[in-house]
């Protein structure tokens, strides 16, 4: 079979057998894992990222700081298929709930997501100059103040760029929720190939899908950075 | 004005202040000098609790700031700091420099004004936030017009030059009324053709009696401003007069010395 053959049948399974509303539901499946993801990783990576950087005088954050430090050792040592395999088929049926493969697959990536997010935060916030916070302290702003109008509006701009290329991973990693059933674009092309036996553009065009979208956000991220970058005349 | 007893400060298994003992007066210009090392710095960081003293007590305004329960933020108000390298905020202009603490103080205490009338029968007079930005942009416009740097009120501190730089850390401090200003190294960091504005700015704050601490290795600064000289060495105070005596009449060998060598 010649390319244009392999083409004319991909277009055939795509549109006359309804190829597209598989196509499109992956595509809803992956967005929606990688964006609810990113968006679950920000907040539990902003929650450690404070115990992290907070003072460590007192008991309580310091018992927090190991916490924390476990969790991130957890879900940076382990990898994401397992994490996923681990809670659709061990942890949740062990507790007795039953979700949906695409809610598990969100809450895995967000968790995992948060554990990343904390260090991408952590270090942006103590690559700051610890003069500003000195600055801060001295004339009379407590630690949280100087944290939220001094440290982190600066942070903000060394974490951005990093928080676009975690995006872009998790967007690449969606293609394994399928281990645990969740029907991404990876099932939804698979479908198409299984269909007409030919798999070289189904799997061709799934690339091409993944490369626009990881376009549209590094435009998207440049964007943002730009106008960031105002009070950014380093010397 | 500060009461410094018996100020002790360890990083560590490294004693780096062994007992310092100093009464500062309003209206003092204490000019502290040492070698590299000797702890001056550290003194001068532990008198606004900058660094945490592991021993001694400082009395400032007849409290115990070195006391970890007091609430170290509402003295920071009155003890001004002017650091080596300037430390303004990179992300606010230089009147948001100048404004952000006075108008964030402001508002807390308007807060706490606002919660306090609604529990008491007697109604206090409560500034609006309104007012209090308004007071605040003008006090600091008055304060960058002294140091005649109006002009340079919506310019970012990336593009000042080290001496305006300093010199509006030093108003930023001045923004807050303080009691006293701590001065860590404020010249070692400017070009030498900058040295000048800096200190001509702190010479007229002293001739206006502020209460001033200056870490310095300005001599010439000392001499001329100080109203007592300190010398500091292996953590602690090996010698304290006034600038004249001071300098031709050093009683102290390390003190010696040293001016041998700074004095040349």
């Amino acid at each position: 079979m010649n390319f244009e053959a392999k083409i004319n049948k991909f277009i055939e399974i795509l549109i006359d057998y309804k190829g597209y509303v598989k196509v499109i539901e992956g595509l809803e499946n992956t967005l929606k894992i990688a964006i609810l993801g990113l968006v679950i990783g920000i907040v539990i990576g902003t929650l450690i990222a404070t115990v992290r950087v907070i003072p460590k005088y007192k008991r309580l954050p310091r018992v927090l700081n190991s916490v924390c430090t476990f969790y991130v050792g957890f879900f940076r040592g382990t990898p994401m298929v397992v994490q996923l395999l681990l809670f659709y088929y061990v942890a949740l049926p062990l507790m007795g709930i039953n979700l949906p493969s695409v809610s598990v697959a969100i809450a895995v990536f967000g968790l995992n997501s948060g554990a990343y997010i904390s260090e991408i935060m952590r270090s942006g916030i103590q690559s700051v100059d610890y003069g500003q916070t000195e600055g801060g302290r001295s004339v009379g702003l407590s630690f949280s103040t100087t944290m939220m109008k001094i440290v982190i509006p600066q942070a903000v701009k060394n974490i951005l760029p990093t928080l676009g290329n975690e995006f872009i991973v998790l967007i690449k990693e969606t293609s394994i929720v399928s281990f645990i059933g969740a029907a991404d674009l990876y099932v939804a092309f698979n479908y198409i190939g299984s269909n007409s036996y030919e798999f070289m553009v189904p799997y061709l065009a799934m690339a091409i899908i993944y490369i626009v979208i990881v376009c549209l956000i590094t435009v998207l991220i440049k964007f943002m950075e730009r106008s960031l970058k105002k009070s950014d005349r380093r010397n | 004005m500060i009461d410094v007893i018996n100020l002790r400060k360890s990083f560590d298994k490294n004693e780096v202040l062994k007992g310092v003992d100093i009464k500062i007066n309003k209206g003092d210009v204490v000019v502290v000098i040492g070698p590299s090392g000797s702890g001056k710095s550290t003194f001068l960081r532990c008198l606004n609790c900058m660094e945490d003293p592991t021993g001694g007590s400082i009395i400032f305004n007849g409290v115990d700031i070195a006391d970890p329960k007091v609430d170290i933020n509402i003295h920071r108000r009155r003890i001004g700091m002017v650091f080596q390298h300037f430390n303004l905020f990179n992300n606010k202009t230089v009147i948001q420099n100048i404004m952000l603490s006075p108008v964030l103080c402001a508002k807390s205490d308007r807060r706490k004004a606002v919660i306090k009338n609604f529990f008491s029968k007697n109604k206090q007079p409560v500034q609006s936030v309104a007012q209090i930005k308004k007071d605040a942009e003008e006090n600091a416009r008055k304060l960058l017009a002294r140091i005649g740097l109006e002009d340079k009120a919506d310019a970012y501190p990336s593009t000042l030059s080290g001496g305006q730089k300093q010199r509006v850390a030093i108003i930023r401090s001045l923004a807050m009324n303080p009691d006293v200003i701590l001065f860590d190294e404020p010249t070692s960091a400017l070009d030498p053709e900058m040295v000048g504005e800096v200190l001509e700015l702190m010479k007229e704050l002293a001739q206006s009696g502020m209460t001033m601490v200056v870490v310095t290795h300005e001599m010439g600064f000392a001499k001329e401003v100080g109203s007592r000289v300190v010398f500091i060495d292996e953590g602690i105070i090996k010698e304290e007069n006034n600038p004249e005596e001071f300098f031709t009449n050093p009683q102290n060998a390390r003190l010696k010395e040293f001016l041998s060598k700074v004095l040349m």
